[in-house]
């Protein structure tokens, strides 16, 4: 595609990085049929390539209108455009780098900005987050008063917030038997407050499986909700406290891979080498820890599933796998967990229409809770349809997006594999 | 390439036609400002871009019927747009008109075993009807490589082809009634459920008329059985003449197989790239042949084309062993045009039709071309109907590429014709080939076709400036005469 930037643009290395991916693009608009934003809407701009035209535009003129910020904010990050890409786009580095030149460069209204600032901050840290769910719990029913895009986001905090675990804590977990690998363990942030089992049931997977489990002291949050809020300063912090703790970790001791069991999160972190690319002291620290950065089910997968125990439970229950858009578009997994879930006695189907979003992505359910609740219900429909037993997803989002509406238990694809090897029956099966 | 140009008074009328607009579309439907208008400025051929007036995206039949009557009486053009996929500029908009998108129209209204069809929305991709009845074993022919975006509105008015053309016919073949709008914001139907309507086959004459007679709102698609069998075989050859006779040979033999498509070097490259379909990357050409039936035929075709390949020295033929391996052979094929954009930013995608026995006389003497013009070109086409598609490799950004590109193209198009070919195979005219109709056909040719035109938009408000290189007032048609080489009414804009 042509593009028209002038020798002082481009000498922006962000802007030479975006060059180069517009110039990739053909304009020919075979992603616009699986992007769920225009299945809904109908609207180029609300497509890949309409908001790449955007983009280019305002990267090009240097500056923005609220008209193209809207198209830009409705992307959900889902990356299904890349999958349908022939001409091999990097959507996802072209669309980070408009949310972050949004971020820098464009000033919201103020209810926006305290919502993203709100989020920004208290999601990517558990304690505070603990502490807000508890204040949102007690206050729902004030919910309707509060101004702005606030009150929905009150309106769908949970009712009870589960206790924090043990695993939160920076420590080790002795593999069960003959040790196989030393893996460290991102334990991500809202993930471990809103359903702290899944920490859990990984690490117990992780060690029966011979892997000796690290919790690094001073890992946390990936940076991914900050990095798609475009507030990139607080991502990259992020990413350089983990890179920080996991390089000292693999020195001190080695480290075999980095195990990370939300897949939004896995796509941020196979990202960091691109995201600090141009900080000289992290750029090859980064890139390492993106190599050694696997999903959970990878790791299972390499090291291959023992036995199950048949447990009565879990013999011949349909499973609909819903693979996260971070999963199958993110991180390109696909075969992976569902044979997973077959070796372990289940039998996995999949949902009509995968390729879409379920709404849930990051923040977006909470910033854009009209076309959210629009591809949750579809994708509702679309998991009804298969009449499942359980559902069955790698990433909390989609969990948290699914379940409240959904008439079978929607439970983390390692509850299901920790149960079948030897493990408790996953949280959702057992509270209902 | 000129587009007509504006009219001021229209321009100057603006901000009361937004106006207008909204009162029929409420909402996000009209589409006003310059960086979204900007996004439409193209579609599938980027070489040519050009901002539209006005977006407007209707979701009902009565707001498009409601569109095209305020445009009919305030004498402002419109440009029909589906998903944007056209190559040869269909949906370029004018810089004084409305550009129709009719994206939101996208669903599937009925699906009728009994009578083998189904009803969509104009908007509904051609890929999505194929997937709504596949469970129970039903398919709808037509594919052109864009099936996964492009909308069976937009096929309609380009009769759009594909793979399977070859042997089940294109997009007219297949359709069996459709609802439009015309110009004056009258709805219609034409054909429906049933085989065959009374009266002239104004179906026939909908379909491949490229946006200029009429809105289409509703299609009526044929559907067929799924083949008991497929198998997909790929042919490698050290040379593109070698593929070119094998094809000529194939027709010759009197099989049709249900495709039989061919791609040279960088097109098998880039498409590898994309799919990693396991297609041989040291050979020259490479043939996909489709061959589909009850096993037996099937496997009496895959033993009678491997002999003729071999008389055809081929050097590799690879079946296809199961269905995920043949839909691989696809893939890369289909996704070969925008795959090339991983070896060229830019391409210019031709769509000449030859005689298929002279398939490799073509090859040799577009590669001569190319040369010539200093511009590399990839080729991927249907090779059993003979329907060409070399894409020019150019970069937008060096200045002059484009107008070598353009060079290059009218050329090989030029080419097909000489050799007794025709302009175009499945991508409609457009704006892309608009200029060269005056190779295949004379004034009073085109005017004739022309005043088909006028009888359904005598206005000449729907689509101008494509497909014909000149414009007429539908009251001097019955008295265009050309003498001497002049023409009459010199101010009329000619390009």
């Amino acid at each position: 595609m042509r593009t028209d930037f002038t020798v002082e643009q481009l000498a922006d290395p962000d802007i030479a990085a975006s060059e180069k991916v517009l110039r990739t693009c053909t304009h020919c608009g075979f992603c616009t049929a699986t992007c769920p934003t225009y299945v809904l809407l109908g609207d180029e701009l609300d497509s890949p390539r309409g908001r790449i035209y955007l983009i280019k535009d305002m990267l090009a003129r240097g500056s923005v209108t609220g008209d193209t910020v809207k198209h830009i904010d409705r992307c959900l990050s889902c990356l299904s455009c890349m999958t349908t890409c022939p001409s091999g786009v990097n959507y996802m580095h072209l669309v980070d780098h408009a949310r972050r030149w949004i971020e820098e460069n464009y000033r919201r209204r103020w209810d926006e900005r305290l919502l993203r600032c709100f989020l920004g901050v208290v999601l990517s840290q558990p304690l505070l987050l603990r502490l807000s769910l508890h204040c949102a719990a007690l206050t729902k029913p004030l919910a309707r008063f509060l101004p702005g895009q606030l009150g929905p986001l009150f309106a769908m905090a949970p009712d009870s917030v589960p206790p924090a675990s043990l695993t939160e804590r920076p420590r080790v977990f002795l593999a069960e038997g003959e040790r196989r690998m030393r893996v460290a363990l991102l334990l991500g942030c809202a993930q471990q407050v809103l359903a702290p089992e899944i920490n859990e049931a990984t690490i117990r997977l992780l060690t029966r499986h011979g892997n000796e489990v690290v919790v690094a002291r001073g890992s946390g949050c990936c940076g991914s909700l900050a990095h798609h809020l475009g507030r990139e300063v607080r991502a990259l912090g992020f990413a350089r406290a983990n890179i920080d703790a996991w390089e000292s970790e693999r020195l001190a001791s080695g480290l075999d891979a980095i195990v990370i069991n939300a897949s939004g999160c896995g796509t941020t972190v196979k990202d960091y080498g691109f995201m600090l690319r141009e900080d000289a002291a992290y750029a090859e620290k980064a890139a390492r820890t993106a190599s050694l950065a696997r999903d959970v089910t990878e790791v299972i997968e390499m090291l291959g599933l023992s036995s199950p125990l048949q447990a009565a439970g879990t013999i011949k229950r349909r499973v609909a796998y819903h693979s996260a858009c971070s999963m199958q578009h993110g991180q390109r997994i696909h075969a992976g967990p569902k044979a997973l879930l077959a070796a372990a006695g289940f039998e996995p189907i999949d949902v009509p229409e995968g390729h879409l979003c379920c709404g849930s992505a990051g923040t977006y359910n909470l910033l854009q809770p009209e076309i959210a609740v629009a591809l949750r219900d579809r994708k509702l429909a679309n998991i009804a349809g298969t009449r499942p037993d359980l559902v069955a997803t790698g990433n909390i989002g989609c969990i948290t997006q699914l379940a409240p509406g959904c008439d079978v238990p929607v439970v983390h694809t390692v509850e299901l594999l920790d149960w079948a090897t030897g493990g408790p029956a996953p949280r959702a099966l057992t509270a209902g | 390439m000129k587009l007509p140009a504006p009219d001021d008074a229209v321009l100057r009328r603006r901000t009361e036609i937004i106006e207008a607009l909204r009162q029929i579309v409420p909402g996000e439907g009209v589409i006003v400002s310059e960086a979204e208008r900007r996004a439409y400025e193209s579609d599938g051929l980027t070489a040519y871009r050009q901002v539209p007036m006005v977006v407007v995206l209707p979701s009902r039949v009565d707001q498009v019927a409601a569109v095209l009557r305020y445009c009919q009486k305030s004498g402002v053009k419109v440009v029909p747009r589906g998903a944007g996929t056209s190559l040869s500029g269909g949906a370029l908009p004018l810089a004084d008109a409305v550009l129709l998108g009719m994206a939101k129209f996208n669903r599937i209204l009925d699906i009728d075993y009994g009578n083998r069809c189904v009803v969509a929305q104009p908007g509904v991709t051609n890929l999505a009807i194929t997937q709504a009845v596949e469970r129970a074993g039903f398919y709808y022919a037509p594919d052109p490589s864009s099936q996964i975006a492009c909308t069976i509105g937009g096929n309609v008015a380009e009769n759009s082809g594909g793979v399977h053309c070859l042997k089940y016919g294109l997009t007219t073949n297949n359709i069996l009634g459709i609802e439009m709008v015309l110009m004056d914001g009258e709805v219609i139907r034409l054909g429906g459920k049933h085989l065959d309507a009374g009266g002239y086959d104004l179906l026939g004459i909908m379909t491949g008329s490229e946006g200029l007679l009429g809105v289409v709102t509703e299609v009526t698609v044929r559907i067929l059985p799924k083949p008991t069998t497929a198998r997909a075989l790929l042919i490698g050859f050290a040379t593109t003449e070698d593929a070119g006779e094998c094809v000529a040979a194939v027709i010759a033999a009197g099989i049709i197989p249900g495709g039989m498509e061919m791609m040279d070097r960088p097109a098998i490259h880039a498409a590898e790239a994309f799919v990693n379909a396991g297609y041989p990357l040291d050979v020259e050409a490479l043939l996909i042949i489709e061959l589909d039936g009850p096993p037996a035929e099937v496997d009496h075709l895959t033993d009678r084309i491997g002999a003729i390949a071999r008389e055809h020295r081929a050097s590799e033929i690879r079946p296809s062993r199961d269905e995920t391996e043949r839909l691989a052979f696809w893939s890369g094929r289909k996704a070969a045009f925008p795959a090339v954009g991983r070896i060229s930013p830019d391409y210019y995608c031709m769509d000449g039709t030859i005689p298929r026995g002279r398939l490799a006389e073509v090859l040799t003497r577009i590669r001569g071309l190319s040369q010539r013009h200093g511009l590399a070109v990839a080729n991927v086409f249907h090779a059993g109907d003979g329907n060409l598609h070399p894409l020019v490799l150019y970069d937008a950004n060096k200045p002059g590429e484009i107008e070598r590109a353009e060079a290059l193209g009218a050329d090989i198009l030029r080419l097909c014709v000489e050799i007794g070919g025709v302009l175009t195979g499945e991508h409609g005219v457009g704006v892309e080939k608009r200029d060269l109709m005056g190779t295949m056909f004379d004034e009073s040719d085109l005017a004739h076709q022309q005043r088909l035109k006028c009888a359904f938009d005598p206005d000449g408000l729907l689509n101008p400036g494509k497909v014909f290189p000149q414009l007429h007032r539908c009251a001097e048609l019955g008295r265009l005469h050309v003498r001497a080489g002049r023409l009459p009414f010199p101010d009329l804009p000619r390009f």
